[in-house]
């Protein structure tokens, strides 16, 4: 009997104590399968999500947005869709999209979707859109450029003065875009752009963030400074409802729901574990 | 009758004198005339349709000064549109501005200079034109929407300073127990006892970001204590302007500790710019080094749950502090101790005992009352429909 | 002097910064934006800083065949490679550069980036345990809004994603509000000794 009790302890010490390569194992699987199966899931827009589109969808055509692609490649499978599906609302709305971004890393992920958007919708570079490229400077780039374009982006992403770029034309700074929509996967971010331009100036700012930082964007739409918020991969896909165009958002809403799911099924049966050791110690 | 030369020459003269003053009033009479004529023109020529039209121009307060502000009001229909054009004072060449809906409550014309006097000129559809009054763009010295946010600060650096000045003359502060500090010293000890280093992250974020600068103050302190403790500490950096703070901060530490010979360069690392190459390193280094205590101070994103749980995967005790609230759960779930928000800022104060310091996080506590007297304030007159309350505190 | 004269930068450049921001006239403003191009400029010469330290560092490693030297030795070869397609060949859309940056950088961030599904898994498997009240309460939350932020939640209950907007919007909101505000308040307070010269130890020693 006693042996039988030691036997059951070592099991659930065991359990408690799990192979994290056994949790990894599992995660991975409920990550992949349904990738490769490509299944897709609907699901209800969400109040922040539908916030931004309405923004969007309220703006004039041949009004100017400056699209903040503020992210990396290490969070582009969370954010790059995302970017499409608001490109995709810009470009329907024939809205001048100008995009610059404070990462390094961010200009050729920006440009990658502009590269397959822009022929879908016969935008043309320079007319319909311009890509800035990246400056250094964090903060200190947001309000300069809210107060003088060309003086911190004198050129374009490839070397194009700005001055030749007809569709700069009359666009001094900041203030003469419609919204600032900034797709964030950190600082500089969604948060910087709000603390320097928002206080600022009247300019609307919205975006798109990864889930973890999503929370923490709450308090801004709460108070009216974000008009708009997609958080992680479910607001792309939420995003991509809206404007009906199904993209890895949806697709990857399967493979989230199961990871989620898996990840509350190992918390409850750690849980178990637990109050079984609880039990058996007592 | 004759007349003589003399009498002929001045008659001449006087002939001639009043041809001058009859050209010269003529002349003043017709350049009168154009230019009553441009007046008019410029001023008071409308077209009947535009003519109940107001245009009203007004420089943009609280600004420095390069903008004006356009108001247009009277006889316009939904769907018109208004073509806005500019001209520097008294030159009368229009240079189109902005097309804009007639149903908008206004314009604000930016990137103006404050020398130049503007007149504006607005045109609708079917040629109707309604002209500005001569204005010019002005700076103001104060920013007015600002002055409630002015006087917070104000009463905050005031409070700084007074409790600056009691803590000078002696005045004792309580702080209440802040676990993680506490535990810092034991976790250097643990280290100490098993022979291996101490490994202090100063988050992935720059010198501009104030947690960073907060990071580099308690970086110091613990530095002291591993020198006391004869530890070895190593700092990975993510940002190159971190690395000379970092080696100072360290080098500090040790010579406080009265150790400066113990102090090795080479444990202030630079690994790497990037967010996740700079995590791969510090992943390196704790399995590697095997450290005994990790302590992640500073700005953290997404590396924080992947170091607190690599650290946890090699036995380390874990301290850490953000105010970086989106990566606070994830080391309150994996790591020993957590420093939420604030906590991190009042470390140094907390660790080091320092009056001075000590006294700044008193002025926090007043500004905190402030804060939560204003919120009652707020929320009572918003419940009650008195939105001018709020209103004091929206900024331009 | 080694810390006066970074007191008084400190001093000058901090005020001139919370002045602009009340005073929007060009006496004050003009400065200022010269001040934030001087930062532009000064950060960006970081990169150069950066590149000196890591090549100091890692060819002193390989040259004394200290542990895992190879790594830094590989380190400094990526580190010459890139830099030397991106001066030599460019790096426009569709070069040698933005292959590498595509087909190497990219994914190897990816990969970095995508442990945290892993690492959330084994962290919930240990630390989320019902040991209080409090711990309980948060296991639940932690269930609930798991569930209600993915569309497999609403296929459960209907009602789920309202409910978890409700938990982020309310209770969420109002403990992070009150972190926030205390962290900003800390935020100044160290801006503000640091601007007098009340907090120098991250200067070093005189």
């Amino acid at each position: 009997m006693a042996e039988r009790k030691t036997e059951e302890r070592s099991l659930l010490t065991k359990l408690s104590q799990i192979d994290r390569r056994i949790l990894f194992l599992l995660i991975f699987a409920c990550a992949t399968i349904p990738l490769l199966l490509g299944a897709g899931l609907r699901m209800s827009v969400t109040a922040p999500v539908q916030g931004l589109y309405d923004a969007i969808d309220g703006l004039e055509a041949g009004s100017y947005v400056w699209l903040a692609a503020d992210y990396d490649p290490g969070s582009k499978p969370e954010l790059s869709p995302m970017n499409y599906a608001i490109v995709e609302h810009l470009f329907r709305k024939d809205i001048k999209v100008i995009s610059g971004s404070l990462w390094a890393p961010a200009p050729p992920l920006a440009q990658a979707v502009f590269d397959e958007m822009a022929p879908r919708h016969g935008k043309q570079y320079g007319v319909d859109y311009v890509n800035l490229g990246f400056k250094e400077g964090r903060e200190a780039v947001m309000v300069s450029i809210a107060e003088d374009l060309r003086r911190t982006f004198p050129e374009d992403h490839s070397g194009t003065p700005l001055d030749s770029i007809p569709m700069l034309e009359g666009i001094s700074n900041l203030q003469d875009v419609e919204m600032i929509i900034c797709v964030s996967a950190g600082y500089p971010g969604i948060k910087e752009w709000i603390q320097q331009i928002a206080t600022r100036y009247d300019t609307a700012i919205g975006g798109g963030v990864t889930a973890v930082s999503g929370p923490e964007m709450y308090p801004y739409i709460q108070s009216g400074q974000l008009v708009g918020l997609l958080s992680g991969m479910k607001g792309a896909a939420e995003y991509e409802q809206l404007v009906e165009r199904p993209g890895l958002g949806i697709a990857g809403m399967v493979a989230q729901s199961s990871v989620h799911v898996m990840v509350v099924i190992f918390i409850i049966f750690a849980n178990i574990v637990y109050f079984l050791e609880k039990r058996r110690a007592r | 009758m004759a007349i003589s030369p003399a009498c002929a020459r001045v008659s001449l003269r006087c002939l001639r004198t009043a041809c001058g003053v009859r050209q010269l009033s003529r002349f003043l009479l017709s350049f009168g005339f154009v230019l009553f004529l441009i007046w008019f023109a410029l001023f008071h020529v409308t077209s009947p349709a535009l003519a109940s039209v107001v245009l009203e121009t007004a420089d943009r307060p609280d600004d420095d000064g390069t903008a004006l502000r356009l108001m247009w009001r009277g006889d316009l229909a939904e769907g018109d549109s208004l073509v806005i054009s500019r001209a520097a004072y008294p030159d009368t060449a229009f240079s189109p501005v902005a097309t804009v809906d007639a149903m908008r409550a206004g314009y604000t014309d930016q990137g103006l200079s404050r020398k130049i006097t503007y007149v504006y000129k607005v045109e609708a559809a079917g040629g109707r034109t309604v002209l500005s009054e001569p204005v010019s763009p002005s700076a103001s010295f104060l920013n007015t929407s600002r002055l409630v946010m002015l006087a917070i600060l104000a009463l905050y650096f005031i409070s700084v300073l007074i409790y600056i000045k009691l803590a000078a003359g002696g005045r004792e502060f309580f702080v209440r127990r802040i676990s993680g500090l506490n535990a810092m010293e034991e976790a250097i000890g643990r280290a100490t006892e098993m022979g291996r280093p101490v490994l202090y992250v100063p988050g992935i974020d720059d010198l501009n970001n104030i947690q960073t600068i907060a990071s580099m103050v308690i970086l110091g302190d613990v530095a002291r204590m591993t020198a006391s403790y004869e530890t070895p500490i190593v700092v990975p950096v993510c940002k190159p302007f971190v690395v000379p703070v970092a080696e100072e901060a360290v080098k500090q530490g040790f010579m406080n500790a009265g150790r400066p010979e113990l102090y090795n360069p080479d444990n202030v690392r630079y690994l790497s710019d990037e967010q996740f190459a700079f995590t791969a390193g510090v992943n390196g280094i704790m399995l590697r080094e095997k450290t005994a205590a990790n302590i992640y101070m500073g700005s953290f994103f997404a590396e924080s749950l992947i170091l607190a749980e690599t650290g946890f995967s090699t036995g380390a005790i874990q301290i850490a502090g953000t105010a970086n609230i989106h990566q606070l759960p994830f080391f309150v779930a994996a790591c020993d101790y957590a420093l939420i928000g604030e906590e991190l800022y009042a470390a140094s104060a907390y660790l080091s005992k320092e009056p001075k310091l000590l006294g700044t996080l008193k002025a926090s506590d007043v500004a905190k009352v402030i804060i939560m007297v204003l919120l009652t304030a707020g929320c009572i007159a918003e419940s009650l429909g008195l939105t001018a309350f709020a209103e004091l505190f929206t900024a331009r | 002097m080694r810390t006066e004269i970074p007191v008084a930068i400190a001093f000058v450049a901090g005020m001139l910064m919370v002045v602009s921001l009340f005073v929007p006239h060009p006496f004050i403003a003009e400065p200022a934006a010269v001040m934030r191009s001087w930062a532009i400029i000064i950060t960006a010469f970081a990169y150069v800083l950066g590149v000196a330290n890591i090549a100091r560092i890692s060819l002193h490693t390989v040259k004394k065949r200290t542990t895992d030297w190879q790594y830094k030795g590989a380190l400094v070869v990526a580190l010459v490679a890139m830099a030397g397609v991106g001066v030599s060949r460019g790096i426009q859309t569709g070069g040698l550069f933005d292959w590498a940056y595509l087909n190497m950088y990219v994914p190897m961030q990816a990969t970095m980036f995508s442990l945290l599904a892993f690492f959330i898994a084994s962290a919930a498997y240990r630390a989320f345990r019902a040991r209080s009240v409090e711990a309980t309460l948060l296991l639940v939350v932690a269930v609930v809004v798991m569930l209600g932020r993915v569309p497999v939640g609403e296929k459960l209950w209907p009602g789920l994603p309202a409910f978890t907007e409700w938990i982020m919007e309310v209770p969420n909101m109002a403990a992070k509000r009150g972190i926030m505000i205390g962290a900003a308040l800390g935020a100044i307070s160290t801006g503000l000794k640091m601007i007098l010269g009340i907090e120098r130890s991250y200067l070093g020693s005189d």
